[in-house]
């Protein structure tokens, strides 16, 4: 790992802390634990788009509407994160990813170090062929909230809570 | 305006201040403050701008083959795209598309291209029903209200107003309370109508010509679930937002959550090429994974004409559609916090900006509404990350609406005092017939009034103060008899200069024009002689000659053609003086900012370019001077010695980045300086003193009276005279200028 990434990381996980999203940073092969750690149940996911990282036995994948509603933890991946905002990319894929993400309360998302990019100009580099590809997703930073009700509060129709397993 | 007019607007104007006043101002002056702070944390916040800026120019420019480009993309990823030409077309086809699918509900995100066209009312009386799920929105739709801001739509409300609507109209077992409480009941309310939807209707903040691909700005989460659960999407989107390439949102992202609410960013930015791969939601069949079976989906692209292409056209109007309906210019102006867009706003948009929106849209009697709040005080440009001229959009329509509009009622009894009334003296077939309304033809000549005022004082004091005269000038011309006239002096600053004794430094190096503005030589005289004394004792020669006005009264009242033939004028006198390399000192910043800025939209490039660049504000060139190696002991500094100032800026004078100067030479003096942060003062020129604004010039003036009265000072100086007028009033003790401070003892 060089100087920069280490770097970027560390600029990552402070932005993410402005939202109270804590990381778990964790080589790959320790990544299904480390995700189990986090859950509440019950939780749905969807696969995650690395062939080295399984989700823990007790996530349900391909959730029912049902599920999806009932579900406490939502776990997904995300292919792209950008390090001075606190933003990860959440692709809509057929698999369920977008709503698995934003139906319960806590979202746990995993990524990989090597997808930190510094900034939203890198980012927007990434994702111009991507979208151009036919590609939708969501660059979510932190839980989702509101000031409509006459002060902030964390989790208006999405999660209340993020937080990020990063794999090295 | 008549006199019933002004009456009703000014009752219009207390309601709101009494009922939503407080909520707008805490909310707005907290966005604002946001602004400041998070684009101070962006590495080149200039170039950005500078580069969003330039994609909507060429956007603009370029938008019938960009409409092209997009509609083939939309079309190739397996969506639809309808071109509306207004409001009729859209909606008649969003209710097609609904009738299609036989939906019995619609859910909708926040979209204010939605509410321009007002589709909720088109499809409920097709009996479809219609759910707004942003919070914000779905507030008011409960209680049957409009939007007060385009970000943030129930900004008029307060917590306690929100709770008593929910607990009146759902009775539930538990009475609502805290913040979380409210969003929490609404957030389960609104998952039962999604989950029932049949379509979601989105807007769109940006579409990309490259790859038919739509931008969403949102923190809830709503309109993620709008597009996901059911199968049909509609996004309405005014046909200004599509922009080249996917890359070219980059700055826009950045830009568009720091300046409006003063978030970095918000919590979802949704970058979607429709139809999505995501499957849908289908809560009529809870027990079958999503993922079962392919994704089907059906999306369509109603992009909105309804003006914009004629805006297009309109050389004055085409920064309109820059606007990346943000909020920054509602949120910086002072007049917005105090009174929000329920009175700052027409049909739809609100706001500085609203005024190219509603003119465009709906026309200039919408754009008439409510146009006159925009007093030029130029705060919301520097805050507009596009850099759109929101002043100017304002003051052409509003020089649109006087040639439009004529008022006729006793015309005759001012037309003495406004011999160059426009329309009659401009002639022409644009002009017609049409004059400005006497309100503002009177504030407009104030250059006559002023020079009559003078010759004939003290008599025409006592006379426009006395009880008759005012309550003439009230019933007549709107002039608030609550207001004292500034007096005008008998010996003009010109006058003086010319009488007076003594003479400059014999061979200066540097020479100047110290202009004569209207107040400084009529009513503000001493700081005028305070100036002439600062700059002979830093060794420059000073000229006080007769000048004629700048053309800022008539132009802040829309009068465009008598403020280009000032303009023309002053140039003229100017001329002289700059061919022999003088430079030209301005005390009034309102008068400074017709040569830096203005003067670009009234005369020939050449000639503004050389009058800007020769033209300094008083302590700018005081300021220049000590640097360049002027002699501090040769000021007074007799106030000093750990005085303490509260220095009020002039607004323009700091979008023109001049407050340092003023706090550099203070300091350097020996004061300590405390700054106001207000946006304006409230008094804005003439705004204050008109009889339908009274209340709202006040309530804004009670803001910068808080943080004045807070700073303890020994001294409180002001730069504008406007500023100094309304200190005055709301202190009981009118401010000095800066330069008053200073300036050798005579």
């Amino acid at each position: 790992m060089t100087a920069a990434s280490t770097d970027t990381y560390d600029q990552f996980a402070a932005a993410v802390g402005e939202y109270d999203v804590e990381l778990t940073r964790v080589a790959p092969d320790e990544a299904t634990s480390a995700i189990a750690d986090r859950l509440e149940e019950p939780a749905v996911g969807a696969p995650l788009p690395w062939d080295d990282v399984a989700l823990p036995g007790t996530v349900r994948t391909d959730p029912t509407p049902a599920e999806l509603d009932a579900a406490v933890t939502g776990v997904t991946g995300a292919t792209l994160a950008v390090a001075d905002y606190g933003s990860v990319f959440l692709p809509g894929t057929p698999d369920g990813a977008e709503p698995t993400s934003l139906f319960a309360d806590l979202h746990v998302v995993v990524l990989r170090e090597r997808d930190i990019v510094p900034d939203m100009e890198r980012a927007f580099d990434r994702l111009g062929d991507r979208l151009r590809d036919g590609e939708s997703g969501v660059l979510a930073t932190g839980p989702s909230a509101t000031a409509d009700m006459g002060a902030l509060v964390r989790g208006a129709h999405g999660p209340k809570d993020v937080h990020g397993v990063v794999l090295r | 305006m008549s006199l019933d007019s002004r009456e009703a607007k000014a009752a219009r104007i207390r309601h709101l201040l009494e009922t939503e006043g407080s909520a707008i101002a805490e909310n707005t002056r907290g966005f604002n403050r946001g602004r400041y702070d998070s684009v101070a944390d962006l590495e080149d916040y200039q170039a950005l701008r500078e580069e969003a800026r330039a994609i909507k120019e060429d956007a603009i420019e370029r938008l019938p083959e960009l409409i092209d480009e997009l509609t083939e993309q939309v079309e190739a990823n397996g969506g639809t795209v309808y071109i509306a030409e207004d409001a009729g077309e859209a909606n008649r086809y969003i209710a097609e598309v609904c009738a299609d699918v036989d939906a019995e509900r619609a859910v909708k995100s926040k979209s204010m291209t939605s509410e321009e066209i007002e589709v909720n009312d088109h499809l409920e009386s097709h009996g479809v029903d219609v759910v707004e799920t942003d919070l914000g929105e779905w507030v008011l739709q409960v209680a049957d209200e409009s939007p007060s801001h385009i970000v943030a739509p129930a900004i008029h409300r307060s917590r306690e107003s929100i709770a008593d609507l929910f607990n009146e109209r759902f009775d539930p077992v538990e009475p609502l309370e805290t913040a979380e409480e409210l969003t929490m009941f609404a957030r389960e309310q609104l998952l039962e109508e999604i989950k029932g939807a049949d379509v979601g209707m989105t807007g769109a903040n940006f579409l990309t010509a490259d790859s038919g691909s739509m931008l969403l700005v949102t923190s809830e989460g709503n309109a993620r679930k709008t597009v996901t659960v059911p199968d049909t999407h509609v996004a309405v989107a005014g046909v200004e937002k599509v922009v080249p390439s996917v890359e070219d949102l980059q700055p826009f992202v950045e830009l568009i959550g720091r300046s409006g609410t003063g978030q970095d960013i918000t919590s979802y930015i949704s970058l979607l090429t429709p139809p999505v791969d995501s499957p849908t939601v289908d809560f009529d069949d809870p027990d079958t994974p999503v993922t079962a079976g392919d994704v089907d989906r059906d999306f369509h692209l109603v992009l909105i004409d309804n003006g914009r292409m004629a805006m297009r056209e309109d050389d004055e109007l085409r920064e309109t559609l820059y606007c990346i309906r943000c909020s920054a210019c509602s949120n910086t102006c002072a007049n917005f916090q105090s009174v929000g867009g329920h009175a700052f706003g027409g049909e739809t948009y609100s706001g500085g900006i609203a005024t190219g929106w509603e003119a465009g849209i709906e026309g200039l009697d919408t754009a008439a509404e409510f146009n006159d709040l925009c007093t030029g005080c130029s705060r919301c440009v520097e805050a507009c990350p596009v850099n759109i001229d929101i002043p100017w959009i304002n003051t052409v329509v509003r020089d649109r609406i006087n040639r439009e509009g004529d008022d006729g009622d006793l015309d005759f009894l001012v037309d003495g005092l406004t011999p160059d009334a426009e329309g009659a003296s401009t002639g022409g077939s644009e002009a017609g017939d049409s004059t400005p309304d006497l309100q503002k033809r009177l504030f407009g000549n104030y250059e006559t009034l002023a020079k009559l005022g003078s010759a004939t004082a003290p008599l025409s004091n006592w006379a426009a103060n006395a009880a008759p005269s005012k309550y003439v000038l009230e019933r007549i011309a709107g002039v608030d008899s609550r207001r004292e006239l500034p007096p005008f002096r008998r010996e003009s600053l010109v006058d003086w200069f010319r009488a007076r004794e003594e003479s400059g430094p014999t061979d200066p190096d540097r020479r100047v024009v110290l202009y004569p503005d209207l107040y400084t030589n009529y009513t503000l005289v001493e700081r005028g002689k305070a100036a002439v004394r600062t700059l002979e004792a830093l060794g420059v020669g000073v000229e006080v000659p007769a000048m004629p006005g700048t053309g800022r009264p008539p132009l802040s009242q829309g009068m465009i053609a008598t403020a280009r033939e000032k303009a023309e004028s002053l140039t003229d006198t100017l001329d002289p003086y700059l061919d022999a390399n003088y430079d030209v000192v301005v005390v009034e910043p309102s008068d400074l900012a017709m040569f830096r800025e203005d003067y670009a939209k009234l005369l020939p490039d050449d000639d503004h370019e050389r009058l800007a660049e020769s033209s300094y504000e008083l302590l700018e060139y005081v300021y220049g001077l000590l640097e360049n190696g002027g002699d501090l002991e040769a000021l007074s500094d007799a106030g000093a010695d750990g005085g303490r100032v509260a220095y009020h800026s002039h607004c323009q004078q700091r979008t023109m980045h001049l407050e340092e100067h003023t706090l550099a030479v203070l300091t350097e003096l020996g004061y300590e300086v405390t700054t106001s942060d207000v946006e304006c003062c409230g008094m804005a020129g003439s705004f204050g003193y008109k009889e339908q604004y009274y209340e709202l010039s006040m309530d804004v003036g009670e803001n910068l009276e808080g943080q004045l009265r807070d700073a303890e000072a020994d001294h409180v100086v002001a730069s504008g005279t406007s500023c100094t007028e309304q200190i005055g009033d709301l202190l009981g003790d009118e401010p000095v200028h800066p330069i008053e401070l200073i300036a050798p003892v005579d």
